[in-house]
């Protein structure tokens, strides 16, 4: 039965002729394109981290890799094209996460302008699911200081363009630095965490055989990148390398 | 012989939608253990008639837990601590002895509180109207085994048409959500054939009729806890694979929404 006071409408809908706009302006749409985009930002964070374990390898390897990702396509493709191609991958990739969350979160602000005025119990939603939003904008953060540390190298006084294994030494020599990429990487895990196994359900990718291994390959891969991750602070900071 | 209990209440007392709201204490003994939620209320909303005071407001129908009326927060949990219970069923033999129980309405901008713990909840009504039904033309009824239905299909179905649309998922989402009551009134037509004509515009109208009035879905799972008939989140998962897919594939046509459609189908 229709009460005769009509519902307020808190989000009003706005209509698009082109259906790349008309999709992503649907909540679900823009879900979709968070998980996307996960995807995409969970392959890189783990291509970057197997990268890195070049550091093991010593300066020579480490250097040569860097060099190989400027130079890689040449003379095909023009330096850096690739690197490049993948940059603007990434850029967008980040940028239309970022969009589709914050517009989100104001949308879920608005679905409950009062909340619970007595204590709130939560059964089912862990830590990292109700702590994306600052997980998410933490793990932002670093990411401009991380660029800034070994990519423009502005936060890095020592650094040398071109000799990444040099400049991560120098960087993560830091205790703090390394403290900084410690807690950091600690966050992107249970971003992580949460993040790869909600994509399953974003996309609807439920009934098939992947619903038993959402849960396990969420906790695997995000324990893979913290481990990863959190070893080259250590490891600089510990001597084993220099 | 059954013991009898006391308990301290904190109850959310709104005069009327638009009145400021706040918690009253009131202290309830000679509750017997067997007692439904609902009937201590009911003795104490009997003292405060008595008394010459405004009773309780809360809504109710069928006390059996299979109409969706009821529903509030207790203790900060919808429908309070057992699973898959409605507050009509739950008995105070799950409390103990001298608690303080807070009781609060579910918070949703699309749920004002109307009077105390009562809310309108015609924000599901509005996306039951949007696409939550089959067409068919009236008259005499068709031979019932002429559309076939696979037994585990037919099962999931039913799972998903055990929603009494009580609001509690909303009410648990961290985000004012209603990805579960859409998802299981959209599942629970769009899995059997009888839905199938309509499915892709279904998907559609009934997901961008709920994201007029609701938060979006973060996954969190606590609507699925919080769920007094257990619905799965799996059917939120299907609802947004279908609503992709009606937007994607050469559904395009078929998934807008029919103009004037929704009027008419109020």
């Amino acid at each position: 039965m229709l009460s005769s006071s009509a519902p307020r409408v808190v989000n009003r809908r706005r209509n698009y002729a082109a259906w790349p706009l008309d999709f992503y302006a649907s909540a679900v749409g823009k879900k979709a394109v968070m998980a996307v985009t996960g995807i995409v930002l969970l392959g890189f964070v783990l291509l970057h981290m197997l990268g890195n374990l070049k550091l093991y390898q010593g300066a020579e390897h480490m250097n040569a890799y860097g060099e190989w990702l400027r130079t890689v396509g040449e003379p095909a493709v023009p330096n850096r094209g690739l690197l490049w191609a993948v940059r603007v991958v990434l850029i967008a990739a980040f940028a239309l996460h970022i969009h589709a969350a914050a517009s989100l979160t104001l949308m879920n602000r608005r679905a409950r302008p009062v909340g619970y005025q007595g204590p709130r119990k939560y059964t089912a939603a862990d830590y990292a699911a109700r702590t994306m939003r600052w997980s998410g904008v933490i793990v932002g953060l670093f990411v401009l200081f991380h660029l800034a540390d070994l990519t423009w190298g502005w936060a890095n006084p020592n650094f040398v363009a071109g000799h990444p294994y040099e400049n991560v030494v120098e960087s993560l020599s830091r205790w703090w630095v390394a403290g900084i990429y410690i807690v950091a990487n600690v966050l992107l895990g249970m971003h992580i965490y949460h993040g790869a196994w909600s994509l399953f359900q974003s996309l609807g990718w439920t009934l098939g055989r992947f619903k038993p291994w959402r849960r396990g390959f969420a906790i695997a891969f995000a324990a893979l990148i913290v481990a990863g991750n959190v070893s080259f602070p250590i490891a600089v900071l510990s001597g084993a390398i220099s | 012989m059954s013991r009898t209990m006391t308990f301290t209440l904190k109850v959310w007392r709104q005069a009327g939608p638009d009145r400021p709201g706040r918690f009253e204490t009131y202290r309830v003994d000679g509750i017997s253990e067997h007692m439904s939620f609902l009937e201590m209320l009911d003795v104490l909303n009997e003292r405060l008639a008595a008394e010459g005071k405004e009773p309780i407001a809360f809504s109710h129908d069928c006390r059996e837990g299979i109409c969706g009326s009821c529903g509030f927060m207790i203790n900060g949990v919808p429908h309070g601590p057992l699973p898959r219970t409605t507050v009509c069923q739950l008995h105070m033999r799950h409390f103990k002895d001298g608690d303080t129980i807070v009781i609060e309405p579910w918070r949703a901008a699309a749920f004002p509180v109307l009077k105390d713990l009562v809310v309108d909840r015609s924000a599901f009504d509005r996306i039951i109207a949007a696409g939550g039904y089959i067409s068919v033309n009236a008259g005499s009824a068709p031979e019932a085994n002429s559309v076939r239905v696979p037994k585990p299909v037919a099962d999931r179905a039913f799972d998903a048409a055990t929603c009494i649309g009580c609001g509690a998922c909303v009410a648990a989402c961290p985000n004012g959500a209603a990805q579960l009551f859409t998802a299981a009134k959209v599942s629970h037509l769009n899995l059997l054939p009888q839905g199938q004509p309509e499915r892709w515009s279904r998907v559609v109208s009934m997901v961008e009729t709920m994201e007029q009035y609701f938060g979006s879905c973060t996954n969190t799972g606590e609507c699925e806890a919080a769920c007094p008939k257990g619905i799965s989140l799996d059917f939120i998962a299907k609802m947004h694979r279908d609503y992709i897919r009606a937007k994607f594939l050469d559904k395009r046509q078929l998934a807008r929404p029919i103009p004037g459609a929704e009027e008419a189908a109020v």
